[in-house]
C-alpha cells in the first residue's frame, strides 16, 4: 500500500458523486433543458469510469456488482415496452403521453411517458459504455 | 391441349418413363419400348399430307402458357413444319431401331440416359418446328442444345466427348441467346410473338431501324445451330457422340433447325438485300469451306461432319437465292427464284436420307472393324457387301450422280445459282458469276471426298492386322435402317414427283407465302433429263475434274494441306477460350488484390468521378455566396485550429499523438456546436469524445508493436490526389446544394417542431422531444445498435477462437 494515491482516492470519492448527481440532473432535465437519457447515461458512465480508474477493478466490481450486458437488455426492454403500452390502448407504436398530476410531496408534477423511454436509453448507454471499456480493459491476452 | 400439342410433348412424357423401363425390364433392350413412339407420331403426321391433291390445310391449336406476356403454346402446322416433323419422327424411328443394335451391350451401357436424352431431343425438336410463338420456339431451341450436349458427352469419361459437348454447348447457346435478343427486337417492332402475325407486319419491319439488328441476331442463332462458317467448328468435334446420335442430330435434324429458322423467317426478312447477301454469301462460303475441309479428313465421321457442313451451306445459300423471289413477281407459280427454294426443300429431304444412311453405314464399319480411320480401312467390298451397296448409293447421291436423288437437287442447285447471274437487283449482275463458280468448285471437292470415302474404305487391299476386330458383315437388325434410307434415296431419285405436290409444294408455300393467289400452287416438276443444258455440262465437269484430282491423290497426299486435319478456325476457339480464362484471371488478380486500401481507392475514385460527372453534367454545380451568414472572428479561430489539427494528423508518426489530435478535433467540433447553439449536441460530443479517447487509449495499449509501414511515393501521391478529389467533390456538392436551395425553396419541417413541441409533447427541449417523441423510433433503433455493438465487443474479446479452432 506504499504507492496508494491518497489524494486521488479522496477527491474521486467526492467528485464521483457530484458527477453522478449531475448526470441524474441531466437525465431529468432533458425534457425542458439540455440533457436527456443519452447525455445522462454518458455522464454516469464517466463517473463510474473515474471510479474504475482511481481504484482497481476488483474493488469497484465488489462495490458495484452490476452485469452491464443485462443492463443493456433491461434498457432495451423498457424502451420497447414504453412503445408497446400505447399499442394496447389502440395507439400507434411509440405514442408518447404526458399529463399533469398533483402528487402530495412533489406538488404539481409533469409526468410524461417519454421519461421511461429515456430511462431505457439511459440504461443502454451506461451499460454499453462500461461493458465495452471493462471488457477491453480486462482482456489479458 | 390438342393432339398436335401431344405430338411435341409425347417424347418428354416418354422420357419420364424410360428409367422405369430400363430398371424393371433389364433383359429387354430399352430401345424396343421407345421404338413405337416415333413411329406412331410419324404415321399420325402423315395424315396431314395433302395426299389427294390440292393445297395443304394448315392447322392451328393454341394453349395459353403465360398469357400476360403474350406467350402461348401455339402449334401451327403448315407445309414446312410438316416436312420437318416428318423428318424428325421418320428418321427418329430409324435411328432408334438402329441404336438398339448399335448399343447392344445393355448390361454395361447406361441406356436409360441415352434414351432419355434422345427423347428429350426429339420432343424439343418437334417443339421447335411446330411452335408458332417465338418464346416457345426459343425454349425448345435451348432444349435441343442441352439435349445435344448431353448426347455428345454420352461417354462422359472420355476427354474428347466432354470437349466436344462443351464446345457445341458454348457455340449453340451463344447463338441461342443472340436469337432471343433478335426475337425481343421483333416483339418491339410488332408487339406480338406469333410468327404468322409478324409476317403480316412485313413493311413495318423492313422500314424499322431495328430491322438489321434483329435480322443479324436471329441469323446468328440460325448460323450457330446449322454449323455455318465460322461457327461450324463444333460439328466435327461433336462426332465423339455415339453414331446414332451423329446420324440423327448432326445430319438430319438439329443442324437443320437453323435452316428451318431461316426458311421460317424468309417471309419476314426475305426480299431485303441484306438478307439475300448474308445468307447466300455465308451459305456459299460454308459450302466451299466444308467441302474443301472434308477432303483432308482421315476419319470417316470427320468427312461426314464436314460434308454436312458443306451441304448445309448449300441449302442455306439456296434459301438465300430463293428469298429474291419475294422481291419479284411470280407468274403461274413459277419464277427464276422459286427454283432455288424448290431445290432447297428437295435437297433438305435428300440430304436427310443419304446423310442419315451414310452415318449409319460408318457406324456399322466402326462397329465391325473397330476403326473409322481411312488409312487403316480398305478392301471391305467383298467382306461387307450390303454395307458397301448402301454406301455406294449414299455416296453417289451425295456426289450428285444420276440416277439418285442427289443428282436432281444438284442440278437444281446449279440452275438456281445460274439464275442468280441474271438477277438485276442487289447489284448482282457483276458479282453474279461468282455464285455458280463457287458452287461448281465446291461440287468438285464434294465429288473428291465422296470418291475418297468410297474407294479408301471399300476397295484396295484388306489389312486385317490393322483392325481391332475381324471384319464381317453387320447383323441384319443394324442394316434395316440404312437399307430403308438407301431405298428412299433410290425411290426419290426415280420418282421425285412423289414428293412434288405432297410435301415440297406445301413447304414452298410456307416459305414464300403471299406470292400465289389462293388455291394456286407452285409449279413443281422434277425430272432427270433437262436436255443438253449448262447444268449438265457443269456436272460433267465436276465428274471429270473430281476424278482427275482423286486419281492424282498420291501427288498431293504429302502436302501439309492434306496432312493437317483440324480446321484452322479451331485455333480461334481454343485460344479464345484459354485467353478468356487467362484474361479473367489476370483482370481478377489485378482488381481483387485483397488489400483494403486498393478497394478504398476504387470506391473513392468512383465516388469522385461519379459525383463530379453528375455535378458537371446536370449543371448542378452552383456556388453562390450571396445568402451566407456573417462569420464572426471566433469562428475563424475555431475553424483554423480545426484545419490545423486535421492537417497535422497525416504527418504525425506516433499513435498516441494521433489519438490526442483526434481528441482535439472532437473537442473543437464540440466548440463549434456551442457556437452554433446546439447545447445537447455539444454535451454529447464532449462526452462521447472523452469516452472515445479513453477507449482508443485502452485499445492502443493492447496493440502489439507493429512494423512501421513505408509507402511508395507514387502510392502516397495517389492517396493525396484521391483525398483532395473527395474533399473537393463533397465541398462542391455541399456548396451547390446550399446555392440551389435558394433557387428551390423548401420550407423546413423544423417550424412544425418548434411550434408544437410543448403543445403536443409537453417539453421545451425541442431536440429531446424530437428524439424521444416525434422520432422515437430512430432513437430506439440507435440504442439497439449500441447494445448490439456492446455485445459484439464482448463476443469478440471473450470468445476468441483458440489456436487451430475453426469457426
Amino acid at each position: 500500500m506504499k504507492n496508494t494515491p491518497v489524494q486521488l482516492h479522496v477527491i474521486t470519492r467526492i467528485v464521483a458523486f457530484i458527477i453522478l448527481a449531475f448526470s441524474v440532473f441531466l437525465f431529468f432535465a432533458g425534457h425542458n433543458n439540455p440533457g436527456g437519457g443519452f447525455i445522462g447515461g454518458l455522464m454516469t458512465a464517466a463517473a463510474l469510469v473515474l471510479l474504475y480508474l482511481s481504484f482497481d477493478l476488483k474493488t469497484i466490481k465488489r462495490v458495484i456488482p452490476f452485469n452491464y450486458s443485462k443492463i443493456i437488455g433491461a434498457g432495451l426492454l423498457i424502451a420497447i415496452l414504453t412503445g408497446i403500452v400505447g399499442m394496447l390502448f389502440g395507439f400507434p407504436f411509440l405514442t408518447q403521453f404526458d399529463e399533469y398530476y398533483h402528487i402530495p410531496l412533489l406538488g404539481e408534477t409533469h409526468a410524461a411517458s417519454a421519461l421511461p423511454f429515456d430511462l431505457g436509453i439511459y440504461l443502454v448507454v451506461v451499460g454499453f459504455t462500461l461493458l465495452v471499456i471493462l471488457t477491453v480493459a480486462e482482456d489479458d491476452s | 391441349m390438342s393432339t398436335l400439342h401431344l405430338v411435341a410433348l409425347a417424347p418428354f412424357i416418354m422420357a419420364i418413363f424410360i428409367p422405369f423401363f430400363y430398371f424393371k425390364f433389364r433383359h429387354i433392350h430399352t430401345g424396343w419400348f421407345i421404338l413405337p413412339l416415333p413411329l406412331i407420331l410419324f404415321i399420325y403426321l402423315i395424315q396431314y399430307l395433302p395426299l389427294g391433291g390440292g393445297p395443304m390445310e394448315t392447322v392451328e391449336r393454341s394453349v395459353p402458357w403465360v398469357p400476360s406476356l403474350d406467350i402461348h403454346f401455339t402449334v401451327f402446322l403448315d407445309g414446312l413444319s410438316l416436312l420437318f416433323a416428318l423428318l424428325i419422327t421418320g428418321i427418329g424411328t430409324l435411328v432408334v431401331l438402329y441404336s438398339i443394335y448399335y448399343i447392344a451391350n445393355k448390361k454395361e451401357e447406361p441406356l436409360n440416359n441415352f434414351y432419355v436424352y434422345l427423347m428429350m431431343f426429339m420432343g424439343a425438336m418437334l417443339g421447335v418446328v411446330l411452335s408458332d410463338n417465338l418464346i416457345v420456339i426459343y425454349v425448345f431451341w435451348e432444349l435441343t442444345s442441352l439435349a445435344s450436349s448431353l448426347l455428345i458427352a454420352y461417354w462422359f469419361h472420355k476427354e474428347k466427348s466432354r470437349y466436344g459437348a462443351q464446345k457445341s454447348m458454348l457455340i449453340t447457346v451463344t447463338g441461342g441467346f443472340a436469337m432471343l435478343a433478335g426475337f425481343s427486337l421483333l416483339y418491339m417492332m410488332t408487339g406480338t410473338f406469333s410468327i404468322r402475325e409478324i409476317i403480316t407486319y412485313g413493311d413495318a419491319i423492313v422500314t424499322s431501324p431495328l430491322f438489321l439488328p434483329a435480322m443479324i441476331l436471329i441469323l446468328l442463332g440460325a448460323f450457330t445451330k446449322s454449323a455455318q462458317f465460322p461457327f461450324h467448328i463444333w460439328l466435327p468435334d461433336a462426332m465423339e457422340a455415339p453414331t446414332p446420335v451423329s446420324a440423327y442430330l448432326h445430319s438430319a435434324t438439329m443442324v437443320k433447325a437453323g435452316i428451318y429458322l431461316v426458311a421460317r423467317f424468309t417471309p419476314v426478312f426475305g426480299g431485303a438485300p441484306e438478307w439475300f447477301w448474308i445468307i447466300t454469301g455465308f451459305g456459299l462460303f460454308t459450302l466451299l469451306w466444308g467441302s474443301v475441309s472434308a477432303v483432308r479428313q482421315k476419319d470417316l465421321k470427320g468427312i461426314l461432319a464436314f460434308s454436312t457442313v458443306s451441304q448445309l451451306g448449300l441449302i442455306m445459300s439456296l434459301l438465300g437465292l430463293g428469298s429474291a423471289a419475294v422481291h419479284f413477281d411470280v407468274v403461274d407459280g413459277q419464277s427464276l427464284y422459286t427454283v432455288a427454294v424448290l431445290a432447297a426443300v428437295l435437297h433438305l429431304i435428300n440430304h436427310a436420307t443419304f446423310k442419315g444412311s451414310l452415318f449409319m453405314v460408318v457406324g456399322i464399319i466402326d462397329h465391325e472393324t473397330g476403326t473409322r480411320d481411312i488409312r487403316k480401312l480398305g478392301g471391305l467390298m467383298t467382306i461387307m457387301p450390303v454395307t458397301f451397296t448402301i454406301s455406294l448409293i449414299g455416296i453417289a447421291s451425295m456426289a450428285g450422280l444420276p440416277p439418285f436423288n442427289g443428282f436432281l437437287s444438284k442440278e437444281m442447285f446449279f440452275t438456281g445459282t445460274l439464275n442468280s447471274t441474271t438477277l438485276d437487283i442487289f447489284n448482282v449482275q457483276t458479282l453474279g458469276v461468282i455464285f455458280p463458280a463457287v458452287a461448281w468448285i465446291a461440287s468438285i471437292f464434294t465429288f473428291v471426298y465422296c470418291m475418297i470415302m468410297l474407294f479408301k474404305t471399300f476397295t484396295g487391299k484388306h489389312h486385317p492386322e490393322r483392325l481391332e476386330k475381324e471384319a464381317h458383315e453387320a447383323p441384319a437388325g443394324m442394316l434395316i435402317s440404312p437399307v430403308i434410307l438407301a431405298s428412299l434415296v433410290i425411290i426419290f431419285g426415280f420418282f421425285p414427283n412423289l414428293l412434288a405436290y405432297t410435301i415440297i409444294d406445301p413447304a414452298m408455300q410456307s416459305i414464300l407465302p403471299g406470292l400465289l393467289e389462293p388455291g394456286e400452287q407452285f409449279y413443281v416438276n422434277i425430272y432427270h433429263w433437262h436436255g443438253l443444258n449448262t447444268e449438265l455440262f457443269m456436272t460433267m465437269g465436276v465428274v471429270f475434274f473430281g476424278s482427275m484430282i482423286f486419281l492424282n491423290l498420291r501427288k498431293w497426299q504429302e502436302t501439309t494441306f492434306y496432312l493437317k486435319e483440324r480446321d484452322p478456325l479451331n485455333w480461334f476457339y481454343d485460344s479464345g477460350l484459354v485467353g478468356l480464362i487467362k484474361g479473367s484471371t489476370v483482370v481478377n488478380d489485378v482488381q481483387m488484390t485483397g488489400r483494403l486500401r486498393d478497394y478504398f481507392t476504387y470506391m473513392f475514385t468512383f465516388l469522385v468521378l461519379g459525383m463530379g460527372y453528375m455535378l458537371w453534367n446536370t449543371g448542378a454545380l452552383a456556388v453562390d455566396m450571396a445568402n451566407t451568414a456573417d462569420i464572426s472572428i471566433y469562428m475563424y479561430i475555431i475553424t483554423l485550429s480545426l484545419v490545423l489539427a486535421t492537417v497535422v494528423i497525416p504527418f504525425v508518426s506516433s499513435r498516441i499523438s494521433a489519438i490526442v489530435l483526434m481528441g482535439v478535433i472532437g473537442f473543437l467540433v464540440a466548440l463549434l456546436f456551442v457556437v452554433f447553439r446546439a447545447p445537447d449536441l455539444a454535451l454529447t460530443q464532449l462526452l462521447v469524445e472523452t469516452v472515445m479517447v479513453v477507449l482508443f487509449l485502452l485499445v492502443f495499449y493492447h496493440l502489439p508493436e507493429l512494423k512501421k509501414e513505408t509507402f511508395k511515393p507514387a502510392f502516397r501521391l495517389t492517396n493525396l490526389v484521391i483525398s483532395i478529389g473527395v474533399g473537393l467533390v463533397v465541398t462542391l456538392t455541399a456548396l451547390s446544394a446550399h446555392a440551389l436551395s435558394y433557387e428551390n425553396p423548401i420550407s423546413p419541417i423544423s417550424d412544425y417542431f418548434v411550434e408544437n413541441a410543448y403543445a403536443l409533447a409537453g417539453g421545451n427541449n425541442i431536440v429531446n422531444v424530437i428524439l424521444v417523441d416525434f422520432r422515437g423510433l430512430d432513437t430506439l433503433l440507435e440504442v439497439l445498435v449500441l447494445g448490439i455493438v456492446g455485445l459484439a465487443v464482448v463476443v469478440l474479446i471473450k470468445f476468441k477462437a483458440k489456436k487451430g479452432e475453426d469457426v
